[in-house]
């Protein structure tokens, strides 16, 4: 009973602490707020219409949405790059940033499954998928592992910080032996989501481009350069808006994680491309089409080659230890990373899936104002989840948040 | 008549142009093709029953595809009306309540939604909720345009396993195939959604599909090419059934593979998974103009789709297991298509499958099709 109302009083302090702030952060807010709306109402006329209204088609039956969701499967993912060091290798520089890495996970959750949701023909009937109530196909279908996995993962990266902060909240310590066991589980389950999204694909028979060994941990290297990119900017924001500590070896040791996993993704990289150019068969169509445009078709050329670009260049930069050390090269690497990777991850793996089709029609695909407005809207979604998760735990970690007796 | 005759493939895609005329669109030039009969002798015999029902719903009768069924168009005391009487009927007070909605009928389709908002999955139905489930499909056209249309719930017969073949040599490129699967199954006319993709090779080349156009639009057969039909083939082993989250699609035991269209959650999965080209989604809502509308109609063929489902080729389970050929079998001038029963020795396409050099698409993916290719 008293654990309830200690509960209620954390709700209603949170609920203070994020209706209150700066101008700026009034300001952040209700830009998120107006995008989201913006969003729903493209999402409004989806439903009305279909998603005939999206630039999807017969040809080439995923977009952005999934584009989108891949991505954010690998930044959730993430997270283990920080919850690893800090509560199974006591590595006290990542305590401060832990809290912020599982708020980003819980976020980049909440936006993978809205963009499933976004991505379906028939939202109404999504209990169809509940187990139980409905028919749910495991273990053969690969997206009801990746079911299970993601709703598995948001429950680990909610409960654990939340335990965390509630005891904080009360002015306790937090047990260990309470949440570590539920911290070295989410170190394998993180592994698991981006695995179980990677099979998704790379079990398809039909899709060569996909349907590649490699995929899988290319999935991981990226997404642990990405994700960790993702949280040295957020540390970055963080630091210069409020009191909250981050010291500078924090995002230092941080930035080696991201340097290392971008290096290895580069690796990848260069093993794909050799696959595909250097002995090129009927399979490496896609790749063709991706890197070079098949049939004077080059949709994708402009946005594939900025994204290796990108990808090069940042990770010359962080590969040097000099530039990596001086935090403003670091963020403008971390940003270039980041950009790169979402191309690269997103529409760079998920359309060339099907193009050329399966039997060799080349139809193209672009978004439409529709799609990139729900696209938006789901984004800034996700920020303003971040930004009150975020917002409680520093005013917690602080020590401004305190439950009065 | 021939000036008039319907493609399913014109090249414009995103035309919105619906037809108008009343012309035969099944491809017969001669003879009648059953579907625009004049229904006067019809009217006459249900005219009381029709008006009541435009009374009644009036402006409903009107709309196509899935609408007719569910999507009502409601106004503020309708709607309220039908969510009363879908609250009675969820708390079980149907049976006791009969003052509250002012007609029976309204009551009726209230409840119909309501049960086929909430059924199961149709694979997992016994073949007592499949019936129940048909008759209310049924009943529900009825209520609303005051047509009868006939749905069957047929399970699969002992012994039976579809099979196809398609000889290359002799097919010359028509599409009749196309434009008759297209009035057979009810597919949306706006979007032209073809099961059928016919592949125009050049001479020469060999089976150079990424060379073939599967969509031109000029008169065939064009000098120096060969035609190839593609559709589902109903794999053995079938890929989409797989990875279906929900198992809205799966194999039935005469082999075909084949949809639930109200269990399907619309995630595309199976698409992407087919290495055949062989599923199609209803991107908006599906159209079919009333009077074109085939009525004889399959729970798992056919019958009205809505927007945001999976549908495929079916072999036209509404004919296939009644005994008739599938409606491209049947429309094919130069007889290039055959289809029957493997399991049957005597059948013609046991017959081709053992006197003839076939061959299958992408065998090395290990679907297992059951569509043969041969040449003469």
């Amino acid at each position: 009973m008293k654990t309830l109302k200690v509960f209620g009083s954390l709700i209603k302090d949170s609920l203070d602490t994020i209706t209150k702030g700066s101008k700026t952060y009034h300001l952040w807010m209700g830009f998120l707020t107006l995008i989201m709306l913006i969003g729903m109402y493209c999402y409004s006329i989806q439903l009305d219409q279909g998603l005939s209204v999206t630039g999807m088609t017969d040809r080439v039956s995923w977009g952005l949405y999934i584009s989108n969701f891949t991505f954010l499967v690998g930044v959730a993912a993430a997270a283990v790059m920080l919850v690893m060091p800090t509560y199974v290798l006591k590595d006290i520089d990542f305590k401060q940033a832990v809290l912020i890495g599982e708020g980003l996970a819980v976020a980049a959750l909440i936006m993978c499954l809205a963009f499933v949701v976004a991505d379906m023909g028939g939202p109404s009937v999504l209990w169809h998928m509940l187990p139980g109530i409905g028919v749910f196909n495991f273990p053969n279908s690969m997206l009801t592992w990746d079911v299970i996995a993601l709703n598995g993962y948001l429950f680990i990266n909610i409960s654990i910080p939340l335990y965390i902060l509630f005891r904080h909240y009360q002015g306790k310590e937090s047990k260990k032996s309470v949440y570590l066991p539920g911290a070295l589980i989410s170190v394998f389950w993180a592994v698991g989501i981006h695995l179980v999204t990677a099979f998704l694909y790379q079990g398809l028979q039909a899709r060569p481009f996909w349907n590649n060994a490699l995929l899988g941990p290319r999935f991981l290297a990226s997404a642990f350069a990405a994700g960790p990119a993702l949280i040295i900017l957020v540390l970055a924001i963080i630091r210069g808006f409020t009191d909250f500590k981050i010291e500078d070896k924090t995002i230092k040791k941080i930035a080696l994680v991201v340097t290392v996993a971008a290096q290895v993704n580069i690796i990848m990289l260069v093993s794909e491309l050799f696959k595909e150019f250097y002995a090129p068969t009927h399979h490496s169509e896609s790749a063709y089409y991706l890197f070079f445009g098949l049939d004077g078709k080059t949709a994708l050329l402009p946005w594939i080659w900025t994204a290796i670009s990108m990808n090069v260049l940042a990770t010359v930069i962080l590969t040097f230890h000099k530039l990596r050390n001086n935090l403003n090269v670091l963020y403008f690497a971390c940003i270039l990373l980041f950009v790169a990777i979402w191309i690269e991850k997103g529409f760079g793996l998920i359309v060339p899936g099907f193009i050329p089709g399966p039997y060799g029609k080349i139809a193209e695909y672009t978004p439409t104002g529709i799609e990139i407005g729900v696209t938006l809207g789901i984004w800034a979604m996700g920020a303003l989840i971040f930004t009150v998760l975020a917002r409680t735990a520093i005013g917690i970690e602080t020590g401004k948040l305190r439950y009065k007796k | 008549m021939s000036d008039n005759k319907k493609k399913w493939f014109t090249l414009n895609l995103n035309s919105k142009h619906k037809q108008t005329s009343s012309s035969c669109g099944c491809g017969k030039t001669s003879g009648g093709c059953n579907s625009h009969q004049p229904k006067k002798e019809e009217l006459s015999n249900d005219a009381f029953f029709e008006a009541a029902v435009d009374a009644s719903i009036g402006d409903e009768r009107h709309k196509d595809g899935f609408d007719q069924v569910f999507d009502v168009k409601m106004d503020r005391r309708s709607a309220f009306k039908k969510l009363t009487a879908s609250l009675l009927i969820g708390a079980g007070a149907a049976a006791s309540c009969t003052s509250v909605t002012s007609s029976s009928e309204s009551k009726e389709k209230a409840q119909i939604d309501w049960e086929e908002q909430f059924k199961g999955n149709y694979k997992l139905m016994d073949d007592k909720e499949k019936s129940a489930t048909v008759d209310r499909l049924v009943r529900s056209y009825q209520l609303r345009t005051g047509k009868n249309i006939n749905m069957s719930s047929k399970n699969a017969e002992e012994d039976v396993l579809f099979g196809y073949a398609f000889n290359i040599s002799k097919c010359q490129g028509y599409m009749d195939c196309v434009s008759a699967c297209v009035e057979e199954n009810n597919q949306d006319r706006n979007s032209e959604m073809q099961y059928i993709r016919i592949h125009e090779m050049k001479d020469g080349k060999g089976f150079n599909f990424n060379e073939a156009d599967d969509n031109y639009y000029h008169e065939v057969p064009a000098e120096g090419h060969f035609y190839m039909g593609t559709q589902c083939f109903h794999c053995d082993n079938p890929p989409c059934v797989e990875v279906c989250p929900v198992q809205a699609t799966w194999r039935e035991e005469d082999g075909l593979v084949v949809v639930d269209y109200d269990w399907c959650v619309g995630c595309r999965y199976c698409m992407a998974a087919c290495p055949y080209d062989g599923r199609r989604f209803n991107w908006s809502k599906p159209e079919v103009p009333e009077e074109e509308i085939n009525k004889n109609q399959h729970y798992l063929g056919n019958r009205m789709r809505k927007k945001g489902v999976m549908e495929k080729c079916t072999f036209c389970v509404q004919r296939s297991r009644a005994g008739k050929n599938p409606a491209c079998v049947e429309a094919c001038p130069t007889g290039a298509r055959i289809f029957g029963n493997l399991l049957d020795p005597n059948s013609t396409i046991r017959w081709v499958l053992e006197n003839k050099k076939v061959f299958r698409l992408k065998e090395d993916l290990g679907t297992e099709p059951k569509f043969w290719y041969f040449m003469d």
